[in-house]
Parts: C-alpha cells; sequence; structure tokens
C-alpha cells in the first residue's frame, strides 16, 4: 500500500483537474451533477492524502520521490517529478480539507448563480493546482503549476465579469503576480544555468542538495532573492501587496480558498520548499537573503494590520489580516522558524477559511451588504455563524491554550526572540498580536453586536449546508491545537524530522503569559474602544488624518497610480506619437513621391493618349463589375479561396508526380 | 505500437484540418485566431516530426526552428489579439460577417 502511494502521488492532483475538465465538458446541462462531481473530485484527492500522510508518518524524515525525463534536447535532459515529504503530506491533507469545506459551502451559497457549473469547474482546477505545486519535486514543474494557480484565481477573482470592477480586480491580480513570477523564472533560469538541475530531490544530486547547493557558489543570494520575488507576489507580501485586498471582489468562497489553502499559501510554501537555497552559508542561522525576507515580513505585517483597523468592508478586514499574518509567517521562516512558520501557515488554512466563509454567511443572511457599519447585532438571529466566527477570531488573535493560532503565534515569537541580527522583528509582532486582537474585536463588535439596522432587519440563519462546513473548521481550528502544543511539539516534530517527547512543564512558558497578556490588552482596548461605537469609527471621531490615511490604504495605490501605471502610460502616448508622425509620417512622404510622379503621368496620359481610350474602357468596367461582386469583404471567403487553391496546387503537384 | 513518422503527420494533418475548419467556419474574431494557431502548431509538430525521423536527430537545429515558431507566433498573437481589440473598438464587434469594408 505505501509504495503504492509514493509512486503515483500525481494522481492527487490530477483528480480534482479531472474532475474540472469533466464539469467544464458536460456541465452545462446538469447542475447539482457539477457539484457532485467537484466534491466527489475533492473527496478523491483527500483520501488519497490520507493514504499518502500514513508513511510519512511512520518513518522521521519521509521522503519519496519519483522522477522522470520529460524531453532531451541534444546533450541536456530535462527531468521533473513528483515527491511526497512531511512539508507535502501536511500541506495536502490541510489543502484538501479546507477546499472540500469551501466546495461544500459554496452549493449554498452559489445556489442562485447562473453559471452554477463554471464556479465548480474553476474551484476544482484552481485546488488542483495547488495540490500540483506541493507535490512538484521540480522547480520548473512547480512553476508551470504556480502559474496554473494564477490562472485560476484570475478566472475566480473575475468570476462576476459583467462587474466592471470584478474585471478589473482580475486583471490587477493576475498582473501584479505576474511582475513577481518575473523574477521567479528568472531565478529559475539562473538556478539551472548554475547547478544543471531543476529537480528539488534527486538522490544527492538535487539543486536542494549539498553538492548542487556548492556548485551555486556567489550568486546564491541574487537566486535566492529572485526566487522570493515569485513569493512575494503571489503571497501579497509588500510591495505587491495590492491585488489581494481587491481580490475580494470574487465570490466568498473564491475569497476563502485563496486567503486559506492556495494562492497565498504557495508563496510561503515556495519559501519553506527551497530554504536550503536561502539558508546557504548561514552564520547563525543569518543570511543576507533570509535577512530580507524577514524585513519584508515585517513592513508587511505591521503595515497590514495597521490598515485593516481602518476598514469597513468585512471581506477587506479579514484581507488585510491575512496579509499580516502573511508578513508573520515569512518573518518566521526568515529567522529559521520554518517549522513555526508552515505551522501557522496550516493553522492559518483552517480558521481563516472559517472567518471567510463565516463572513460568506453573514453576508448571505444579510443579502449581499458587506459594510460593517450596516449590519450590527446578527448574535441573535444567526448563532451558528456567531459561535464558529467568535472560534475563528479567537484563533486568529492568538488566544493561547485552545485555538490552534495561540500556539503557532507562541512558537514564532519565541524564534523571533532568538534572531541575533536585531529585536526589531520581535517587537513589531508583539504590536501585531496586538493590533490582530483590536481589529478583530472591532469587527465581531459591528457585526455582531449592538443594535440592528435595516440591512440586518431580517436576516435568517444560514441552511445548514452552509453552517455544517463552518462547524467542522471551527472543530478543525480547536482540535489542530492539540497537535501544536509545545508541551507535545507533535507537528513541529513531524515537519523537522525529530522525535517527539511529552514534556507538560513546558505548556506554561514565559512567551505564553506574554501573548495572552498582548491578546487581552488588544481585545479590552478594541471593546473599550468600540463599546459605544456607531455610524462613525470611534477612532475616525479621535485621529480624523490618519483614520483617512489608514482606511485609504495608505494610498499605496494611488501612489502606484501615479508613478508606475502613469509612467507607462506615458510610454504607450509616446509609441502612439511615434506610429502617427515618425513612420506614418515617413510612410506618406515616400507616398508623397509616388504621388507626383502620377501627376506627371496623368497630365501626359489626358494630352496625349486620352482619345481613342474611352471606347474600349466599357468593355473593361463589366468585368470589374464582375470581379467585384467575388469581393464581398468577407475575409473567410477569402480564405476559404486560399485554402481550395492551395489543395488544387497540391492535387496538380501530385498528379503530375 | 512505436511511433512512426506517419503517424506524427496524421497527426499534424488532423490538427492542421481542424484549425482550419475554425479558421473558415466560427464568426468570432478571437475564435479565427485560435484556428490559425492552431494550424501554426500543426506545421510545427510536421517540423519536429521531419526532424526527429531524419538521419541525424541528435542535432537540435528541428527544435531550434520549432522554437522561433513559437515566439514568432507568440508575438503574432499579441498583434492579433491587439488588432481584434481594435477591431472591437472602432465597430463595436468582433463578428467577422459584420466586418466587411474591404467589399469592392
Amino acid at each position: 500500500m505505501n509504495s503504492w502511494i509514493t509512486t503515483n502521488v500525481w494522481l492527487i492532483p490530477t483528480a480534482p483537474i479531472v474532475a474540472s475538465l469533466l464539469i467544464l465538458a458536460f456541465g452545462k446541462a446538469a447542475r447539482r451533477a457539477a457539484a457532485a462531481v467537484a466534491i466527489l473530485g475533492q473527496i478523491v484527492a483527500l483520501t488519497i492524502s490520507i493514504f499518502a500522510f500514513v508513511p510519512t508518518l511512520q518513518t522521521h524524515g519521509f521522503r519519496a520521490i519519483q522522477n522522470f525525463t520529460w524531453f532531451t534536447f541534444g546533450e541536456q535532459t530535462l527531468r521533473i517529478g513528483f515527491v511526497l515529504d512531511p512539508l507535502a503530506a501536511a500541506m495536502l491533507l490541510m489543502i484538501t480539507l479546507v477546499g472540500l469545506c469551501i466546495f461544500v459551502f459554496s452549493i449554498g451559497y452559489m445556489a442562485e448563480d447562473k453559471n452554477f457549473y463554471r464556479f465548480f469547474a474553476y474551484l476544482s482546477f484552481f485546488s488542483g493546482a495547488m495540490l500540483g505545486v506541493v507535490v512538484a519535486n521540480s522547480l520548473l514543474l512547480l512553476f508551470v503549476f504556480w502559474d496554473l494557480v494564477g490562472l485560476a484565481s484570475f478566472l475566480l477573482i473575475g468570476f462576476w465579469i459583467e462587474r466592471p470592477s470584478a474585471a478589473a480586480a482580475a486583471k490587477k491580480a493576475f498582473i501584479t503576480t505576474r511582475i513577481g513570477d518575473m523574477g521567479f523564472f528568472l531565478g529559475i533560469l539562473w538556478l539551472y544555468h548554475r547547478s544543471g538541475t531543476l529537480l528539488f530531490y534527486d538522490g544527492g544530486r538535487g539543486c536542494l542538495e549539498p553538492i548542487a547547493l556548492s556548485a551555486i557558489g556567489s550568486s546564491v543570494t541574487l537566486i535566492a532573492l529572485l526566487i522570493f520575488c515569485g513569493a512575494i507576489g503571489k503571497s501579497g507580501q509588500f510591495p505587491l501587496h495590492v491585488w489581494l485586498p481587491d481580490a475580494m471582489e470574487g465570490p466568498t468562497p473564491v475569497s476563502a480558498l485563496i486567503h486559506a489553502a492556495t494562492m497565498v499559501a504557495a508563496g510561503v510554501f515556495l519559501v519553506a520548499r527551497v530554504y536550503p537555497i536561502f539558508a546557504v552559508g548561514a552564520i547563525n542561522g543569518v543570511t543576507t537573503s533570509l535577512t530580507i525576507v524577514v524585513w519584508i515580513g515585517v513592513i508587511t505585517g505591521l503595515m497590514a494590520a495597521l490598515i485593516a483597523v481602518a476598514q469597513f468592508d468585512i471581506k477587506r478586514i479579514l484581507a488585510y489580516s491575512t496579509v499580516s499574518q502573511l508578513g508573520l509567517m515569512m518573518v518566521s521562516l526568515g529567522v529559521g522558524g520554518v517549522a513555526a512558520g508552515i505551522m501557522h501557515l496550516l493553522a492559518h488554512g483552517f480558521f481563516k477559511a472559517l472567518l471567510f466563509l463565516g463572513a460568506g454567511s453573514v453576508i448571505h443572511g444579510v443579502h449581499h451588504e458587506q459594510d460593517i457599519r450596516k449590519m450590527r447585532g446578527l448574535r441573535k438571529l444567526m448563532p451558528v455563524t456567531f459561535a464558529t466566527y467568535a472560534i475563528g477570531m479567537m484563533a486568529l488573535s492568538g488566544v493561547p491554550f485552545f485555538f490552534s493560532g495561540g500556539w503557532t503565534k507562541e512558537e514564532i515569537l519565541h524564534a523571533t526572540s532568538s534572531w541575533p541580527r536585531s529585536h526589531l522583528p520581535h517587537y513589531s509582532i508583539l504590536i501585531g498580536v496586538i493590533l490582530t486582537a483590536l481589529y478583530m474585536t472591532r469587527q465581531i463588535i459591528y457585526v455582531f453586536f449592538g443594535n440592528r439596522r435595516a440591512a440586518s432587519e431580517h436576516a435568517p440563519e444560514s441552511p445548514s449546508v452552509m453552517t455544517l462546513p463552518l462547524i467542522v473548521l471551527a472543530v478543525c481550528a480547536v482540535f489542530f491545537s492539540i497537535v501544536l502544543t509545545p508541551a507535545w511539539p507533535w507537528l513541529e516534530s513531524y515537519l523537522t524530522g525529530h522525535a517527539a517527547h511529552f514534556e507538560p512543564r513546558l505548556l506554561i512558558q514565559p512567551m505564553i503569559l506574554v501573548s495572552l497578556a498582548l491578546v487581552g490588552a488588544g481585545v479590552s482596548i478594541g471593546i473599550w474602544i468600540y463599546r459605544r461605537a456607531d455610524e462613525t469609527d470611534p477612532l475616525q471621531h479621535a485621529q480624523p488624518a490618519l483614520f483617512r490615511f489608514l482606511e485609504n490604504k495608505m494610498w499605496i495605490d494611488e501612489i502606484y497610480d501615479r508613478t508606475v501605471i502613469a509612467f507607462s502610460k506615458i510610454l504607450a502616448r509616446l509609441s502612439d506619437w511615434m506610429d502617427r508622425h515618425v513612420w506614418d509620417g515617413l510612410v506618406q512622404d515616400i507616398g508623397r513621391i509616388g504621388q507626383f510622379f502620377g501627376r506627371v503621368t496623368t497630365s501626359a496620359d489626358e494630352r496625349v493618349i486620352n482619345a481613342g481610350v474611352d471606347e474600349s474602357t466599357s468593355g473593361a468596367q463589366g468585368l470589374g463589375r464582375l470581379m467585384s461582386r467575388w469581393h464581398s469583404g468577407q475575409i473567410q471567403t477569402y480564405l476559404g479561396a486560399v485554402a481550395l487553391g492551395m489543395l488544387a496546387l497540391v492535387l496538380l503537384y501530385a498528379w503530375l508526380g | 505500437m512505436t511511433p512512426t513518422l506517419q503517424l506524427f503527420l496524421i497527426l499534424s494533418a488532423a490538427l492542421f484540418c481542424i484549425g482550419l475548419l475554425a479558421a473558415l467556419s466560427r464568426r468570432h474574431a478571437i475564435f479565427i485566431l485560435i484556428g490559425i494557431e492552431m494550424m501554426l502548431a500543426a506545421a510545427n509538430i510536421n517540423f519536429i516530426a521531419f526532424w526527429r525521423f531524419a538521419p541525424q536527430p541528435a542535432q537540435p537545429t528541428g527544435v531550434m526552428v520549432a522554437i522561433f515558431a513559437i515566439a514568432i507566433a507568440a508575438a503574432e498573437a499579441a498583434v492579433g489579439l491587439a488588432m481584434v481589440i481594435a477591431v472591437y473598438r472602432h465597430f463595436r464587434s468582433t463578428n467577422v460577417d459584420q466586418l466587411d469594408r474591404l467589399k469592392g
């Protein structure tokens, strides 16, 4: 059984992709079957993932690879393959489980959409592409799936294509991530040039193994940073984070999928996967490339957490919280806490999917109103949504002991506190924890407490097809904390390949008290500020200028508009001008020479040869009329004529031998 | 079944015919472009097949030419799409039946 799965890892991404193709081919006729096929594909992927998870449990540091030759080109052989190791297996389980919950939720959320089947086809495709990223054993294969993830996100963000804002958001997401991907691709080419292989593991000769790493030499820092460009784009790190909040234009299940299981997880996963390239020549676990990863993460984390405090759209708050949490993960990876970062990614996958689906349930209930100022007081009307949302909120804020987010944040705090370069990342994360608790408290108070507004007057609880995934995810978010406790660091040892020991005394450490105090401070500040919140935000009263700065997302979009976009517009206008005046002018000047000769000959014609010719023209006119009938202006007729002529020539050639 | 030259030629001929059919019968300009791309791909397959079954397939010359052809096809697709957009802006339609300004 085990050997069967280790050589057939490719089945996991294949299942959802096949489901997606089936739905696209036959789904138009059968609405219900489309959802059933998508969910079936996801269940198959989940089942195989569980089978794949079992062998990784049995041996520490398990790694199964399966490489094959894609094509041979002269002397060069390009090989790709699949890998199964603890990192991949853990991600597979998270993605398929969270994905399944989101798929089921979508049945309820998208029930009235006219393109129901297309939505499920894209969702399946998205999930399959992400699973492919996880099991790829070659940077090239990873890049292929990486771009399929990008394509799927483009299709899904712009799913409601008839809205101009959705179409713009989809384009923005695609182009912004493309900027990062360009760096990523250059990094891949450079790595191949240096090491001669793109396989991660290849029995000692892969590019993540010592021989190839030492062959890369001094350019390793630049290669690592170029690869990191891709992660910046996909994981919404500063300065390419601008697409992620706009991606809220897509249907809410898509936001959940993008923000929890797929897409943004890909960037963090990539850094974790190629971590050996970042860590080459590390002194005390510090290299130049890792230091840059840390600072990008710090900037992203703090900036996004600050912006989240001043947003009013329920999904945008969550979007900025995702950006901030991704920054946190990057910091963790950068300071050397790879296991802590991945653990936070996994935990985040569960509770962020929970929060987004909860937000989707709320939006569904209040008839697609997304402004938190207009909902208020939904606690009694939507009890299940409220309870699960509260669990998600506490997991995200990092309440210790019972919620998964608490333990992983504590791990990250541990990792950053011992970073030799600087203590600033550690303190910035402490501030980030307070801010997270603050903006989540604000959101909960606005949405679920207070007096009801017009939009929330008759908000029915969502049907069970939507609340059930919420409950499952909430249970996951709570139970996941068991394998995360430092007293029994099962998941950490699973990821790092060391044996886990049960040590109850590690349950309470200074750091956990610190984080408990911080979360408590954040929540109580939140309650104190927002206890009497109404239409205008209390912070808006106190600090209007600062609030406006944050509400407008620090004007980063506007800055890009004035610089990068303005520059490309000027360039376009310049090329247009060149075309119109320089090249076109040149053509016209040459034309004028022709015209001049034409005039000379005309005058000669008219005076000398005119007479007598008029007679013969009537015949030519008749012929011309006949010919003009053939000129229908239909290019396809012309093309058909060309094809027929070609065929006639071929036949003639064959006939003549 | 071992792959022979004939098989590849049949595949490429089939692909070419499908592409030609698309280019001749679809009314949407984008689909016509897709048809043209398919015909180009068929030509490339022919190229690779003749190279692969040539006396000296070790020299990567055939692949090089095919890669150039693909690069040029990409440029052609970019220009073609830009033209479709320009045509749409001008005529408010991409239906080639309505684009008969070339009529004599």
